[in-house]
């Protein structure tokens, strides 16, 4: 198992070179670093030497792959690509482009995002299942009949109009929960339940009709069609012997997502004024602050190695039949 | 489930509001609720220019001058200086000193850089800090240095001051300064001690006066010492700052600024909120008793006299979206608002004679709407290095003329601005020296004044124009192709085409065909300063209230493309640019009104620009909040603004009544529809085992 883990997090390193080389070209094609320095420095009043100042400071004065001009490896060291990529393999993000600190940044930011995510998908999970074994259990009745035409209603309604309608409904016109704003500790909760009950209806039609159709294929097999005939009741069934055989497919999708719920919800934050770290990512876009974006992206690929590679050892919990030996 | 069904019946009467997106503790607390969109990128008065960062520093830090709350037009009175100063003229006109005189006593907010032995904090003390505020705070009077310190900054070559290189031209020395701190600053890890250098242009007197020296004359210097850029920041707090460990923790003068006004930044958490505090090292100081004639009625001289900051706190909420933003306010959970495109039907009923005024729904809420027209202004510019549309030639003016009469910007308005906001007719602003108004105010090559109002020219004068311009019908009569322009702009996603489109519309008037060239921001900038472009829109706001910071948009020497300025039309008039150097060197008075007048006239004629629209500013408060006045000068309001928080608290709780009864009847039939399901279920788990077949 140990060997497993350490040659999947050796082959992580070229994975986030990768990444790191794709996000850096694909920012720099869009985004040349003058056009950063203006963005930084504003449009009034801005002069050729306050954007070559502003690019020295940063080494954003340096070229971008390959130093011709100099020699040995500093052609390669020398240039922004190396400067820029090779702290984050230490996890040393550095100063944003208004120089307040990354990390610093992150730590405050992933409280919020993690308030908001970990119930929307534990809660979301819960849900989802519930309602697809109810529907795989009454399946070809008028309940499962309906119940996929509900799941495929929701699924058809963008995400802005949960958020805009609950915000309208239960915030302006009932006055149950504040419309938007965020608190620490347990106040927290109060400014979360909207935006977690929006992420779980919104996300309960794709959700349910996929584990409907992940219980209902189980369904069709062997040993369930012997345990009916051992006389067992259908809950029993389902719950006991439906739901652990179902649970590959269930880790595949849901365990690697779970390292991926500190990235925050773009969307939902910045609706809610909730101050994580999606809203955080959105924000530095749109300062093209190359140096959040950069740790972002690549924070994000880390913990999607980290997801898929936890989907793997989930699997040798629930199916002693692998192992990773 | 019947507990909890007794529960939610139970609690809406026990008064309280659920959705109080507040700390119970600040409930009935004199405390104004206010919002902001973008993330403030800097709070050093060396670096902050935009309005996102000044309505935070300008409560904060004192320049010496301030702009009268009240009167209009706009005038310079004292802050912390004596008077406002005079410029007295030395060397034959060579040089301009500015003496400044601050007064004795003014204090520092309490501030841990006054305290000795924070100056030398072990990395692990800083490392345990949540705010700078957690340590020994002292504080000190405010001396002519701390002004001088700032100056000195502006040249910092560690920072970024965008007015460094406008000031190297007129503060003397200012120039040869910022090089000496360059080659000074080479050891980063040190703390840069501009104590230690002198500024030839910038001398201390006494401990409170100091002086400023011009090279030649620059009348508007004055207004820059009502800005940000010319307050005083003490030399403690820099160092303070540039102890190791300190950037780590975001704690810089970036991001905590250190002043002697009315409040102090308590919490700042750009992402969420930023919090105001009392500053209680204040002096205090008196609400204006003169203002406009009509500002007695209004209540704007209720407090005359008293001494001012009325409110304690002041909470800024960060909201990145219009819809909650705007539902919060009806809410009553803050105290003023914008108004949005999407809220202007809601919110503003526009009468048949054009006067605005709050809808039903607002007034009934006791929600009242002021409108201002800023001191700024959205230009279409043609580019007058193109060859098709720019250069003096009576053809190319003739075709840009043409254009301009065509361009219906009342139509623009009222499409697409809910008609918030005046149509220009030179670069200058209402409220503005040099701007005239009624008959003598329009652009006669657009407009024409007939019944007492203007009214654009019909199309037949653009045609006839056009047609003098050799492109009878909007062709060319040599090819017969129909004449051809692009538009530069950027764009913002689908949302924008309904305006493009109308651009179009505009040109095929005159059968002109409009190429729209859509790009980013990036990439539109790039054009401009290569000069690349064809026609284009801009806006500028101003800087201080003077025609000089609008009609240097097309002073010759400031052309874009041949440099870094702002003309971004490289319109270059020789005549012009003569009357530009003589007016911006002229005091207020009827000669320089005739020169603004000769300028004006010029660009009509030239018509290097299409000359839009100046915006009108809408803004809502409720009626708990007393002296609101627009002001679009000066940023330093809040302290002017008073709360009634009794009346806030009963109107809050009166229409945000938790509505419990809909939440109550949906888990019911949610309950209720499971009925038939656990019936179903019951009645497969009983069934008998059928036959096969």
């Amino acid at each position: 198992m140990l060997a497993y883990i350490f040659r999947r997090v050796l082959y992580a390193v070229p994975i986030l070179v990768g990444v790191n080389l794709i996000t850096f070209a694909l920012f720099f094609i869009v985004n040349t670093p003058e056009d950063m320095a203006r963005m930084q420095l504003g449009v009034k009043r801005v002069t050729p030497e306050a954007i070559e100042k502003w690019k020295q400071e940063r080494g954003y004065d340096k070229p971008l792959f390959f130093a011709s001009r100099q020699s040995g490896w500093s052609k390669i060291t020398q240039t922004i690509f190396f400067e820029k990529s090779v702290r984050l393999f230490a996890f040393d993000f550095g100063p944003a482009e208004d120089r307040r600190d990354i990390g610093e940044e992150i730590r405050a930011r992933m409280g919020p995002s993690l308030a908001l995510a970990i119930p929307v998908f534990l809660v979301g999970l819960a849900a989802n299942i519930t309602f697809a074994l109810l529907m795989a259990f009454f399946r070809a009745t008028y309940l499962d009949f309906w119940g996929v035409v509900l799941c495929v209603a929701m699924m058809s309604i963008s995400t802005l109009f949960y958020i805009i309608g609950g915000q309208y409904v239960a915030a302006k016109l009932w006055n149950l929960v504040p419309i938007s704003g965020y608190d620490g500790g347990l106040d927290a909760g109060r400014f979360v339940i909207l935006p977690v009950l929006i992420g779980v209806v919104s996300g309960i039609g794709s959700g349910s009709r996929w584990y409907r159709t992940i219980f209902l294929e189980e369904m069709g097999r062997d040993y369930v069609r012997t345990a009916r005939a051992k006389g067992l009741a259908e809950s029993v069934v389902l719950f006991r012997h439906v739901l652990k055989n179902a649970m590959i497919p269930i880790l595949t999708g849901a365990v690697v997502v779970i390292p991926l719920l500190f990235m925050g919800s773009l969307l939902t934050e910045s609706f809610f004024g909730i101050p994580g770290l999606g809203s955080y990512t959105i924000d530095a876009i749109q300062a093209q602050d190359f140096a959040v974006v950069r740790s972002m992206v690549f924070i994000g690929s880390v913990l999607y190695i980290v997801g898929l590679l936890l989907t793997d050892l989930s699997y040798t919990v629930v199916d002693p039949r692998i192992r990773f030996d | 489930m019947r507990i909890f069904l007794i529960l939610l019946l139970f609690l809406p009467g026990c008064g309280e509001v659920w959705n109080d997106p507040y700390p119970a503790d600040e409930r009935g607390r004199n405390i104004l609720y206010t919002a902001f969109t973008e993330r403030p990128k800097h709070l050093d008065p060396v670096q902050s220019y935009t309005t996102d960062e000044s309505q935070f520093i300008r409560q904060i830090l004192e320049p010496p001058l301030q702009y009268h709350y009240l009167k209009r037009p706009y005038e310079l009175v004292p802050l912390t200086a004596v008077e406002v100063p005079k410029p007295r003229e030395i060397d034959g006109g060579r040089f301009t000193v500015y003496e400044i005189r601050i007064r004795p006593g003014i204090l520092f907010q309490p501030h841990p850089g006054f305290v000795e032995h924070n100056q030398n904090l072990p990395p692990e003390k800083i490392e345990g800090l949540s705010t700078p505020y957690e340590l020994p705070l002292g504080t000190r009077e405010l001396v002519a240095d701390d002004y001088i310190y700032q100056i000195k900054r502006l040249a910092h070559p560690r920072l970024h001051s965008p007015i460094l290189g406008l000031m190297s031209e007129y503060i003397v020395g200012m120039g040869d300064f910022s090089k000496r701190m360059k080659e000074a600053d080479k050891d980063r890890a040190k703390w840069l001690d501009l104590r230690e250098h002198a500024l030839e242009g910038v001398e201390r007197v006494d401990r409170y006066s100091y002086r400023v020296k011009l090279n030649g004359r620059y009348p508007q210097f004055v207004y820059w010492l009502a800005m940000p850029f010319f307050t005083p920041v003490p030399w403690e707090a820099e160092r303070f700052f540039e102890q190791p460990g300190m950037a780590k923790k975001n704690f810089s003068l970036d991001w905590w600024p250190v002043g002697t006004g009315p409040y102090m930044l308590s919490e700042n958490n750009p992402n969420a909120r930023m919090v105001l505090e009392r500053n209680p090292s204040f002096r205090g100081e008196r609400y204006p008793s003169e203002g406009e004639p009509e500002d007695g009625a209004a209540g704007l001289l209720a407090d005359a006299g008293k001494t001012m900051p009325f409110i304690d706190r002041v909470v800024f909420s960060r909201e990145k979206e219009s819809v909650p933003l705007w539902n919060k306010f009806l809410q009553g959970y803050y105290d003023v608002a914008g108004i949005g495109s999407d809220q202007f039907d809601q919110a503003v009923r526009v009468s048949i004679e054009g006067a605005a005024e709050p809808t039903d729904e607002m007034a009934k809420k006791g929600i009242t709407l002021s409108t201002l027209v800023s001191a700024t202004i959205y230009y279409f510019g043609f580019n007058m290095k193109d060859p098709l549309v720019g250069g003096s030639s009576e053809r190319a003016r003739k075709l840009r003329q043409a254009i301009s009469i065509a361009v219906d910007m009342e139509e623009y308005l009222s499409i697409f601005a809910n008609n918030r906001g005046v149509v220009a007719h030179s670069p200058v602003p209402p409220g503005i020296f040099g701007r005239r108004e009624g008959a003598e105010g329009i652009n006669p090559v657009t407009h024409v004044w007939r019944d007492g109002r203007e009214q654009r020219r019909p199309l037949e004068d653009a045609k006839q124009l056009l047609a003098e311009a050799g492109y009878p019908d909007g062709r060319d009569p040599q090819t017969g192709a129909p004449l051809l322009l692009y538009f530069d702009t950027t764009s913002r996603g689908p949302g924008d085409k309904s305006r493009l489109d109308w651009w179009r519309k505009q040109l095929a008037k005159l059968s002109i065909q409009l190429e729209v060239r859509e790009t980013d921001w990036n990439r539109f900038q790039e054009k401009i300063r290569k000069g690349t472009q064809q026609m284009y829109g801009l806006g500028w706001a101003a800087d201080y209230p003077d025609a000089e910071n609008f009609l240097f948009l097309l002073h010759g020497p400031q052309a874009r493309a041949d440099g870094a300025g702002s003309n971004s039309s490289n319109y270059v008039n020789p005549r012009f640019d003569a009357l530009f150097e003589k007016m911006k060197n002229t005091p207020n008075s009827p000669e320089r009104l005739r020169t603004i007048d000769a300028m004006v006239e010029m660009v009509r004629h030239d018509a290097p620009w299409i000359f839009g629209f100046h915006p009108k500013d809408y803004s809502l408060r409720h009626r708990w909040l007393a002296n609101a006045k627009p002001n679009d000068m000066a940023g330093n309001t809040t302290k002017y603004l008073r709360l009634d928080v009794q009346r806030r608290e009963a109107l809050r709780r009166e229409w945000n009544r938790p509505v419990v009864w809909p939440a109550v009847l949906i888990v019911l039939a949610l309950v209720l529809s499971a009925i038939p399901a656990v019936l179903t279920y019951r009645r497969r788990e009983r069934m008998a085992a059928r036959p096969a077949g």
